[in-house]
Order: structure tokens, then sequence, then C-alpha cells
């Protein structure tokens, strides 16, 4: 679904991702892991269009993604770290204004997210300024605008950064029903525990590709007993070297 | 090909932003009205009870004749003569009097001639006392000199005639710059563009979206500051309003593309508005013919003033309200709005960057 070949971003002199390779299946939950700063949110950005890379191809469903950013942008669905709808837009002006962007009918774009907005509870939401609802019915929103045109690839730049334990959770259970209907989800996150729900992760430190497997794997390849403790072990372990 | 599913979502969008803001609604609504009231009455060109004083030698009849054609008109207010003489200079540089005017011993039996001494310090307002003495006695003695200047379209020399116009040009060209421009910053500052930016939607989609409702409240923007300038200032409307229409409509156009190019240059609303402001503001007050003749101006800043969109407007919003013009005499201006609309637009989608830095 998503190749990446020694892909760099550069600002200045600062190397925000470096010489990352990357191979993400279809319907894969895929997760990008690492500190503030790690060059998660470089590369997702750079995945789906929004930043050219320095150097090194991205193909996207055997599309360059540089060379044909609309074809592909056609195919994603991407909610940004920061909140970005509008707030002086209720719910449902906010999902018809992505309707309109993708250039789908209001119909379509009902059918696509009928089941999700019920799921997450945002119906009698809708009608309210988007400002007005609470920090996780804002993120809920978010997701669901970002799934109006119903795109067979997402990238959820910190989803749940904001968001309470039991409202993570039931936002990890939608990821995972995303997958099961044939989504690959694209995922960053500075929460270890939420690695447990990714099929693969990567875990990066300054830009750079640490480790990169299923969790379950990576635990017992490395003997920790948590993604917490792999973390650390990784972190730790590369402040020895340097 | 744009599509207009797309120019129309994100059109609709802004006009939901535009009527819930009440900070855009407010430069919509009160910005042209108060900058109408304030520039309206401030740039009164007329001036009236100008201090003269009169140095009366003669004491005659014919010398009181005189004086008192001059004491009954608005336009100048007699200094009372002081025991000791000043000389007039001294008297303008104390601001006593602006004028003064000498009549001789032989006034009226020998001489006809008289001495107007003006201070011009400030030459409009020199120009005008001159020719409002010259008014008074070319009215009063037609045994003098006789000079009667025959004056078009504005015969009361009305300075209302002059600035109205003019305000609705320069007022146009700033709040439409502005709108612009910051709508489309503050989407960069709050983030909201990233998310527009990772959909399939082009520059021209989005910068059109942008422009369109904007376009109409331009128009109506230009009404409310044409009416309320009729109403607080009795400008006439000679041509024909559909055809005023027409035209403002380019020059909204105009306008709105200027803020486009503005905001791919800012990135912050702040910088948008100062920028938007520096560039509308002094040139179409210095350069488009408003205040200074085009004619009378140094050969560069006379081609300077063919990029400056207010020139053209200027020439035809005049042209309505005072000549009566019709399209015949002014499609040329209105062609080199569209022109420079377009290339503006073209420029802007060209620089509008659909990625990240």
């Amino acid at each position: 679904m998503i190749e990446t070949i020694n892909l760099n971003r550069k600002f200045g002199s600062f190397t925000a991702v470096d010489n990352l390779n990357l191979k993400i299946d279809k319907a894969e939950i895929f997760g990008f892991l690492g500190a503030n700063g790690a060059g998660k949110t470089t590369t997702l950005r750079m995945l789906c269009g929004l930043l050219t890379p320095t150097s090194g191809t991205i193909t996207v469903n055997g599309l360059n993604v540089v060379k044909n950013p609309e074809a592909v942008k056609r195919s994603l669905g991407y909610m940004s770290q920061k909140f970005s709808l509008y707030g002086d837009l209720r719910g449902i002006e906010n999902l018809q204004f992505y309707t309109g962007i993708y250039g789908i009918s209001w119909t379509a774009a009902k059918t696509n997210i009928k089941s999700l907005i019920s799921q997450f509870d945002l119906d009698k939401y809708l009608k309210l300024k988007t400002s007005e609802l609470p920090m996780g019915y804002k993120q809920r929103l978010s997701l669901v605008c970002a799934l109006v045109h119903n795109p067979p690839l997402v990238f959820l730049d910190e989803p749940t950064s904001g968001v309470d334990p039991k409202a993570r959770r039931e936002f990890w259970q939608v990821i995972n029903e995303l997958a099961y209907r044939g989504k690959t989800v694209i995922v960053s996150t500075h929460f270890m525990d939420e690695a447990e729900y990714c099929n693969r992760v990567l875990i990066m430190q300054a830009g750079r590709e640490e480790v990169c497997g299923n969790p379950l794997q990576l635990k017992q390849s490395h003997r920790v007993a948590t993604m917490q403790q792999l973390f650390l072990k990784i972190a730790g372990a590369d402040n020895a070297q340097s | 090909m744009p599509s207009p599913k797309r120019i129309t979502a994100m059109a609709s969008k802004e006009l939901f932003h535009i009527l819930r803001d009440p900070r855009t609604l407010a430069i919509i609504i009160l910005m042209p009205v108060l900058q109408l009231i304030i520039f309206g009455y401030a740039m009164n060109l007329e001036i009236r009870r100008v201090p003269l004083l009169i140095d009366d030698q003669a004491r005659n009849a014919s010398s009181e004749r005189l004086i008192n054609a001059f004491s009954h008109t608005p336009y100048f207010q007699i200094v009372p003569a002081n025991q000791r003489r000043l000389e007039p200079e001294e008297l303008f540089k104390e601001r006593r009097a602006q004028a003064t005017l000498c009549i001789p011993v032989d006034f009226g039996s020998a001489s006809q001639v008289l001495l107007l001494k003006i201070d011009a310090s400030d030459p409009n307002s020199a120009q005008l006392i001159q020719s409002y003495a010259q008014g008074i006695i070319a009215s009063g003695f037609p045994a003098s000199l006789d000079l009667r200047p025959f004056i078009l379209y504005n015969p009361d020399l009305k300075s209302s005639f002059f600035f109205v116009p003019g305000l609705v040009a320069m007022i146009l060209v700033m709040i439409c710059a502005l709108l612009t421009s910051i709508s489309i910053s503050r989407e960069k500052e709050l983030g909201t563009l990233e998310q527009i930016l990772v959909s399939p939607v082009s520059a021209m989609e989005i910068l059109l979206g942008k422009v369109l409702p904007y376009i109409f409240l331009g128009l109506a923007d230009a009404l409310l500051i044409l009416g309320v300038g009729m109403l607080l200032f009795q400008v006439p409307f000679r041509g024909d309003f559909l055809v005023f229409l027409g035209f403002t409509f380019l020059y909204v156009l105009c306008s709105l593309c200027l803020g486009l190019l503005v905001s791919t240059l800012a990135k912050t609303q702040q910088a948008a508005m100062m920028m938007a402001l520096g560039i509308t503001l002094l040139p179409t007050l210095l350069l488009s013919g408003y205040l200074f003749p085009i004619p009378s101006m140094p050969w560069l800043l006379q081609k300077l003033t063919y990029i400056i969109p207010a020139r053209y407007y200027l020439q035809i919003i005049r042209g309505i309200m005072l000549k009566g013009n019709s399209i015949s005499e002014l499609y040329q201006a209105g062609i080199s709005l569209g022109l420079m609309s377009i290339v503006m637009l073209i420029v802007a989608v060209k620089r509008f960057k659909l990625r990240l830095s």
C-alpha cells in the first residue's frame, strides 16, 4: 500500500526524518511511536503529500506522491495533530464542507459516515458549534470529517492526545473496525500503551527508525514486558551510545 | 478544471465565517461608514471664514462698498484692525490673518488697483482664497477686473463632489484587499489550511471559493458607501446605475485579487493586514489621481499610476457620478481593471503553495 525508499527531510540544517525505508500493507494498523520531535508528524505529512521530501521516494498504491498528489490525496483521509475543524461552524456544516471539497455528494457522504456517527454518539452534537464540543467529541468529529469520502487510507496524527482514557479506548475500537473493514490506518502516538493496538509499530528517535515490527514479537525479542519498557530500553541504549 | 462543487463548498463555508464573525462584519459595515464620515468631514476642502485684514487707506464710499461685499460672504471674516499697524508677514506668522486686502488712498477715483496678500503656506487654501476674492470682486464690481471662471460639473466647487467618489474608490480597495488576505492567512495561522491541503482541492478552487462571497460583500459595501456619501454630502449621481454596478464589480474583483496576492506573501493575519493596508492606502491616496492630478506628477510616478487599480476606478466613478458617462467612454478603464484582476489571480494561484514548508 505504502512504500518509502531512503526518505529524508531536512529543515535547514536540522534533519527531521533520516533515511526511512518503510513498507505498509493493506488493512494494517501501522503505528509511529516516539517522543515529541522524533519525526512522526513530519513523516506522516510527507506520506500524505503535505510536505515534499528533501530526498527519497514515496509511493502510495503504486503512485508517486510527489508526482501525482491529486490522485493520492483522493485516496486518503488525514486528521492533523492540531484540532483543525472550523470552530465557528456547526458539526454538520464541517462535515458538509469536507464532503464538498472532496467533490462528492452529501447523500454519498452520509452513507459513508452514518454508522460511524451513531457509533461515536455524535448525532446530538452535530447541531452544535464545533468550538462548543467537549475535547473528546471534537476528536471524534475530526475523524469522521477525515472519512467522509470513504478513503482506503487513513492517517491519524496523535489522534488521542488530550483525550481521557475511556474515550481513547473507544477511539481505538473505531480504528480497529476501520482496519477490519479493509482500511489501512497509519497512526502516530506518544502513548506507548496504544502501540499494543497496532499490527506493527515503528519506534522513531531523532528522525531515524530504531525498531520496527509486531509489538508482541518486539517485546519478546527485546525481553521486556511492556512497550513502555521497550521504548525506555531503546532510548537508554541510544543515550549510552552517544 | 476547477470543480464548481468544490468552489461552492469553499464559498459557502466562507460565508458562514463572515456571517458569524462580528469582527469581519464590523470591517465590512462599520469601517466604511466611519471612514466616510471621518474623511468626509475632515477632508472638507472648502474653507470658510478666512481671517482677512482690510487696510483701508481710502475711507470713501467705494472702499466701504468693497469692505461690505467682503464681510457679507461666509468665506471671509474681517479681522478688526489694530491700533498698531502690523505688517502682513507678522499677521501671517501669528496666524491672525490668512490674507490682507490693501485699499490704496486714491481707490475709487484715480486707482482701481487692489493688493491682496495671501498666506500661501497652504497653497490649496491660498488658491481658494484667491478665487473667492476674485469672485467677490467680479460679481459686485463690474467696472473692475472682469474675471468670470466658468466651471463645469461642480459649479459651486463643492469638495464633496470630489472626495465622495474618491473615498468610494479608496475604502473599497482597502476593505476588499483586507478581507481576502486576512481570511486566507487566518486559515494558515489556525492550521485549518492543512486540513484543506490534504484534500484534492486545487489552488484555483481555494482562491475562487475565497473570492466569491466577498464579491457580493464588496458590491454591497460600494452601495453602502455611495448611499451614505450621497445622503450626508449631497453628491449627485448622473449616470446609469447598472453601468456603475458593472464597473464596480470589476474594481471589487481587482481589489480582492490584490488581497489574494498579499495572502500568498503573508504568513500571519497581522502581516497580511499591514501589507494590505500598506499597498492600498497610501498608493491610492497619492497615486490614483485622487488628491494629486496625474499629469502634474513626475514621469516615473505617472508610469507607476498604471498599476494602481483606483486610478481606473476613479476615472469610472467620477465619470458616472458627475459627468453621466456611459460604457463607451469608460470601457478602456474597465478592461484595464479586468486584465489586472486576471493577472493577479493567475500570479496568486501560481504562488499559492499546496504544500507546507
